[in-house]
């Protein structure tokens, strides 16, 4: 009798937690749907005219690009960076390795706000303005751990006899790479990408500092909630992000299942 | 190989945290508004003064909670997905604990506004029981549900990841000694289940010591945090080198609560 209770309260603690969970996101996707200026709960009116207004915004459409254009060059760097630390981590037998791994994560260890006001204390000092590229600079620098997490765990997992089998056979180490490895990492690669894209495309503490007088998508929307304006737009291009980001997620599953899929708590998991 | 990773973080991300500390022994000067190299320990005896302790204790007292109150609502749901539940429920449910962990960070503050404003959700809720109006928005306790909201999943995922690992032959043996299910839970499972909830506090604690939108957005008049500190000396003020010696001040709690973590076994046994 009283396992029987202790299970149906931890059961109806995981419901509890489940509804905290959801229930926040249920009402930014509902509150889109508010015909009213003003939200107030319950909603009374619906409509759908707030999403052809934020697809008609100017600053939403500028902001969703360079959003686009800086998650975009920052995956494709932090996909060479990270897979080349993952393979010299991985081929390595040296002291300090774990130093290594230890650096790449700080960056999302940290508060995010130090490798922001670090790289604009840099900028300003090497006179460097800010521009797109100071953006693309910052995201790398917290993506590479992403790919690298994802790429060392796949090459843990490789036995090496497949290399060694493919340059028995007579295979050059160009060949070996380009039928062997390649296809054995490609999905970690595919997945940490998506990943490491939907990162940098929600990311606001550090772009604050490096992205000067533009606005990314998510520093729009900082500055709409914070002014107060267009706020039934915010809730369309809030939910709009949302859904954005469950894409590649839900591939990014798909092709590696869950366990690098938390980039901050896998960089806490011994390599 | 591992050269251009390590150059990149060596020239742009190392050499700007040591730049970021020298900065914090810069000045600026009140005429010009440039940034005057002599160095001098003025911005540090200023964050000892003034409005600054009472800002960094009420941050690393909020971190401090949030960090708490994660792991006494995440441990509970661990558990069950680790121990519980079917294979097909735990995934289910880890799923369930991913996608809100990958939902827009601006979409979640942004949801708990709408939630906990005057004529949002919980107010609405409350009236409809009868009970008087809670009005949390705009308070530090609308500060702290949205922190434990947002930085749940963090704290969910390593303690079910350390609970999943426990061997079913421990539980075994210690109800065959005669423990009781308490005691079990309390002298096998929570002290093996301890690294993980070290390893999720790393995050509840050292993203709430940093964050500035939050506070900025859902916060009171009373919610000022050292990362807000920091934002608007460095983008109203124009004082970088007051922003930089207040950033030193996270690193430091940082440091601390890593060498305490580390002892708890967060690093390994995950």
């Amino acid at each position: 009798m009283r396992r029987r209770l202790a299970r149906a309260s931890l059961w109806l603690w995981v419901l509890g937690v489940l509804f905290f969970l959801f229930a926040p996101i249920a009402t930014i996707v509902l509150f889109g749907f508010d015909r009213s200026n003003v939200e107030t709960w319950p909603i009374q009116h619906w409509t759908l005219s707030w999403y052809s207004v934020a697809w008609h915004d100017p600053q939403v459409r500028a902001a969703f690009a360079l959003s686009l254009k800086a998650a975009f060059a920052a995956t494709i760097l932090s996909l060479v960076l990270g897979s080349m630390a993952a393979f010299g981590v991985h081929r390595a037998r040296f002291f300090g390795r774990d130093s290594i791994s230890l650096l790449l994560i700080l960056p999302l260890a940290l508060p995010g706000i130090i490798t922001g006001v670090a790289l604009n204390s840099a900028f300003q000092w090497a006179g460097i303005q800010l521009s797109i590229w100071t953006i693309i600079v910052g995201h790398t620098t917290f993506c590479i751990v992403v790919i690298y997490n994802n790429v060392i765990a796949r090459l843990r997992r490789t036995s090496n006899t497949l290399l060694e089998a493919s340059a028995d056979l007579g295979a050059t180490a160009v060949q070996t790479f380009r039928f062997v490895t390649l296809p054995t990492i490609a999905t970690a690669l595919v997945s940490g990408a998506l990943l490491a894209f939907a990162l940098s495309f929600d990311e606001v503490i550090v772009t604050t500092f490096t992205a000067g007088a533009q606005n990314t998508l998510p520093i729009w929307i900082f500055g709409a909630i914070r002014l107060g304006q267009q706020l039934p737009e915010v809730n369309v291009v809030v939910t709009m992000v949302v859904v954005l980001m469950f894409i590649p997620i839900l591939i990014a599953a798909r092709l590696t299942g869950s366990e690098n899929f938390a980039p901050r708590v896998a960089a806490t998991q011994p390599k | 190989m591992l050269s251009p990773p390590l150059l990149w973080f060596l020239v742009i991300y190392l050499t700007s945290l040591v730049l970021m500390l020298v900065t914090g022994f810069w000045s600026v000067n009140g005429f010009t508004s440039q940034i005057d190299h002599h160095l001098t320990g003025q911005n540090f005896s200023q964050i000892t003064a003034g409005a600054y302790p009472s800002i960094i204790g009420r941050t690393v007292l909020l971190a401090v909670l949030v960090t708490v109150t994660d792991a006494i609502v995440a441990f509970p749901f661990a558990y069950v997905m680790a121990r519980v539940a079917t294979q097909r429920t735990q995934r289910i449910l880890l799923g369930a604990v991913l996608l809100p962990l990958w939902a827009s960070y601006l979409a979640k503050v942004y949801a708990w506004i709408s939630i906990l404003e005057k004529g949002g959700a919980l107010n609405w809720t409350f009236s409809k029981v009868g009970l008087p109006n809670p009005n949390l928005g705009f308070t530090n306790g609308a500060m702290w549900i949205a922190f434990c909201y947002i930085w749940l999943p963090y704290m969910i995922v390593p303690i079910y990841g350390a609970l999943e690992r426990i061997p079913s032959s421990l539980l075994d043996a210690s109800a065959d000694l005669g423990g009781s299910s308490w005691s079990t839970l309390r002298r096998v499972i929570l002290p093996l289940a301890l690294p993980g909830l070290a390893a999720g506090s790393i995050f509840t604690f050292s993203l709430t010591l940093g964050d500035y939108v939050t506070p900025l957005l859902i916060g009171g008049s009373n919610s000022t945090l050292i990362g807000n500190a920091i934002y608007e000396n460095l983008l109203t003020g124009g004082n970088l080198p007051l922003a930089a010696a207040l950033s030193t001040v996270p690193i430091a709690v940082m440091i601390i609560y890593l060498g305490i973590a580390k002892r708890l076994g967060a690093f390994e046994a995950l």
